[in-house]
């Protein structure tokens, strides 16, 4: 890429450009700064401890419970969550809903920075993580197994999520035909990542299709991969809304004009939520009748399970349409966060919590997971606010049609 | 080559390759998965075999006369591939061992995204430390919970009964069952040790129940058990069903190649629609001015 492809405002060569936008551009003693940075430097001791000593020096994994937190919650809980941006590209590239298109870069860059952020929580997990490259390059594919597949959605669907975001880095760096490129195969990119979002979604359900006998039964069923994905639609639109409300309060700023209309998006996004939501209620309320469900209620496996789908799906659901019918921006936010609750509880209570339900010694995450989680997302929101404040994002991007 | 001629040459050819199967089937032993019946009614608690397989596997060797472990039930560990549990029960105490089923159709072999956990040929499911990601799926999967992790190891193992394959692929039997001195365990093809156990009940009705641990569990396992009580009395888990583990997944997997093609497929059709509709309609709009 050569120099003369920038605009005339980016007299400095690429390279020193980009060394430019490195630097710190807002206040540097920010709230989040100082209550983030003791968390990300205290979770790299914690990291640096899990390196050396084993993962059950700083986890309370054990024999009976392989899989923690760092999974249950980081992985399986936090790619559902991230669900927005498959929905999103779906509804205006392939839909074409011109009225989402101010959300999609926004949407995507969360998605993909999760992805990595999420992925990257799966790789300190890994006992020998620099055997990863086994299943990637072809001297151990072990086709037969859903977490094979898992891995390799995962990594063609954040491949798919940097294609669908590098228009924006590259009119970041003015360059124009690579632009020009990249944005005539947005729009195949973004019908691959459907596909593999379809397939990684219903994966995760499906990782736990042999833990038959383990998960209690109220979780347990054949169709858990559809129900993955599912949720994953409602999760990620509730997501969208949460982000966008946080963001639009927090970066007003450095959003334009166009951008800066989110509430008016709101009310979409919430119909398309409640509806995806109720299917999803509608499909649970089949596979507890269907399977006579009703005898497992009574003790607090049943509280939980009516707590997750009655409290945390059904009314969510209904506040959604109670908003929409009363232009109540308050009532669909709302609705959004108690939906996101529901998605978590049940993505912990099938990786966690109702796993080995039967097990006197109950897993219970240690501070240091909990910990690093949060170092994970701390690091991931420095990297967002870094390219927000750099890249066309929230804002269109000067002299670019 | 009139057609006589043909069908005599046929004809030899057919009988060549008909004698080369017989020669091969001469070794059907290498064809088919090997196992071990337990006899739990032979057992005697001495624990040789857990001497025996810490000894030979290079891993924990219990000191039996004093460590009392069998006042309380234990599972394998990542210093212990199998050990010797006692369960008080009607018919006086009863000694269980407890290891790796080497099941045929293995759920670990089928989550492992590497191939690290693998079938042999000979039956064993052993375990490979150069591929293994140590992504301990395998132990969310094995409905036996066998594969244990080293979970105080910056380089952590998993650590499961490999059946002796080594020593079976030397023509010796697992450590274990050389070791016991009460003929407890015996060592062979599937086929054998089932007709082993038949007779035995059959011979002795009052002393087995009429069920044999493995011949149907998950799809049938390489180690089978005799009992003379129910088997919920003596740890095993009897919720697990017939169907071998790896179908649960099957039909995900296969919907994966359909969906990858066929979803691709459905949304250009879809797009090409929508395209078309927002056509249709700019000419509506337009009509009359392109007229």
């Amino acid at each position: 890429m050569s120099t003369t492809t920038l605009p005339e405002t980016r007299p400095l060569g690429m390279l020193q450009f980009v060394l430019k936008e490195l630097k710190p551009k807002a206040p540097f003693l920010t709230p989040f700064n100082v209550i983030s940075i003791p968390i990300i430097l205290v979770g790299l001791v914690i990291l640096a401890v899990r390196f050396t000593q084993g993962l059950g020096s700083v986890t309370n994994l054990n024999q009976e419970f392989p899989w923690g937190f760092w999974i249950g919650f980081d992985v399986v809980t936090g790619v559902a969550l991230a669900g927005g941006a498959y929905v999103i590209t779906f509804v205006v590239y392939v839909l074409k809903v011109e009225r989402y298109h101010p959300i999609v870069r926004v949407t995507v860059l969360n998605g993909f920075l999760a992805y990595l952020f999420y992925a990257g929580g799966l790789f300190l997990d890994l006992g020998k993580p620099w055997h990863i490259i086994n299943p990637m390059i072809g001297n151990s594919f072990g086709y037969n197994s859903v977490l094979f597949l898992v891995a390799w959605h995962f990594a063609l669907y954040m491949t798919a999520e940097l294609i669908e975001f590098s228009p924006a880095i590259a009119e970041w760096l003015g360059a124009r035909r690579m632009r020009r490129f990249l944005q005539s195969i947005t729009v195949g990119t973004v019908i691959a990542g459907f596909t593999i979002s379809t397939l990684h979604q219903a994966g995760l359900g499906a990782l736990y299709l042999m833990a038959k006998g383990k998960i209690h039964p109220l979780w347990y069923t054949e169709f858990m991969p559809v129900l993955f994905f599912v949720s994953s639609i409602f999760a990620g639109i509730s997501m969208i809304i949460v982000e966008g409300t946080l963001s639009h309060r927090v970066l007003k700023d450095h959003m334009d004009a166009e951008h800066g209309e989110f509430d008016k998006l709101i009310f979409g996004l919430a119909k398309g939520a409640a509806l995806t939501m109720f299917a999803y209620y509608f499909f649970k309320a089949l596979i507890f009748i269907h399977e006579h469900h009703w005898n497992l209620m009574g003790d607090r496996w049943g509280n939980l399970y009516l707590l997750e789908i009655l409290g945390l799906t059904l009314v969510p659901c209904f506040m959604f349409a109670y908003g929409i019918r009363h232009r109540s921006l308050g009532v669909v936010r709302w609705a959004a966060g108690l939906a996101i609750l529901g998605v978590v509880l049940n993505r912990l209570n099938i990786s966690l919590i109702a796993f080995n339900w039967f097990s006197p010694n109950h897993y219970v995450p240690s501070w240091q997971e909990v910990w690093v989680t949060a170092m994970i997302i701390s690091c991931e929101i420095w990297v967002f606010r870094w390219v927000v404040m750099r890249m066309p994002v929230l804002r269109k991007a000067t002299g670019f049609d | 080559m009139d057609r006589r001629c043909f069908l005599k040459t046929s004809g030899a050819i057919g009988a060549t390759l008909a004698c080369g199967s017989a020669s091969a089937a001469e070794t059907p032993a290498s064809k088919e998965f090997v196992g071990v019946l337990v006899d739990t009614t032979r057992c005697i608690g001495c624990r040789a075999c857990e001497v025996a397989c810490g000894q030979a596997n290079g891993m924990l060797v219990p000191d039996v006369e004093k460590d009392a472990a069998l006042e309380k039930e234990r599972t394998t560990s990542e210093k212990q591939w199998m050990v010797v549990n006692r369960y008080k029960t009607e018919k006086g105490d009863v000694f269980v061992k407890k290891q790796c089923m080497h099941c045929w159709q293995p759920a670990c072999t089928a989550a492992c995204l590497t191939n690290a956990m693998f079938k042999t040929q000979e039956g064993p499911v052993i375990w490979n430390a150069d591929k293994c990601m140590g992504c301990r799926y395998c132990m969310v999967s094995c409905p036996y919970n066998i594969p244990k992790f080293e979970y105080n190891e910056w380089n952590p193992d998993i650590q499961k009964c490999t059946m002796c394959y080594g020593r079976i692929k030397e023509g010796k039997r697992p450590a274990c069952v050389e070791a016991c001195p009460a003929d407890a365990l015996m060592f062979g093809q599937k086929r054998d040790l089932m007709e082993i156990a038949r007779v035995r009940i059959y011979n002795h009705p009052r002393q087995y129940v009429r069920h044999i641990y493995g011949e149907q569990e998950v799809g049938g396992t390489g180690w089978l058990y005799l009992a003379s009580v129910p088997f919920e009395q003596l740890g095993f888990p009897m919720h697990l069903g017939t169907t071998p583990y790896p179908e649960y997944t099957k039909e995900f997997l296969y919907s994966v190649p359909i969906l990858d093609f066929g979803l691709p497929t459905l949304l250009i059709g879809l797009k090409l629609l929508v395209d078309q509709a927002g056509r249709n309609k700019h000419e509506d709009e337009d009509g009359e001015v392109s007229r």
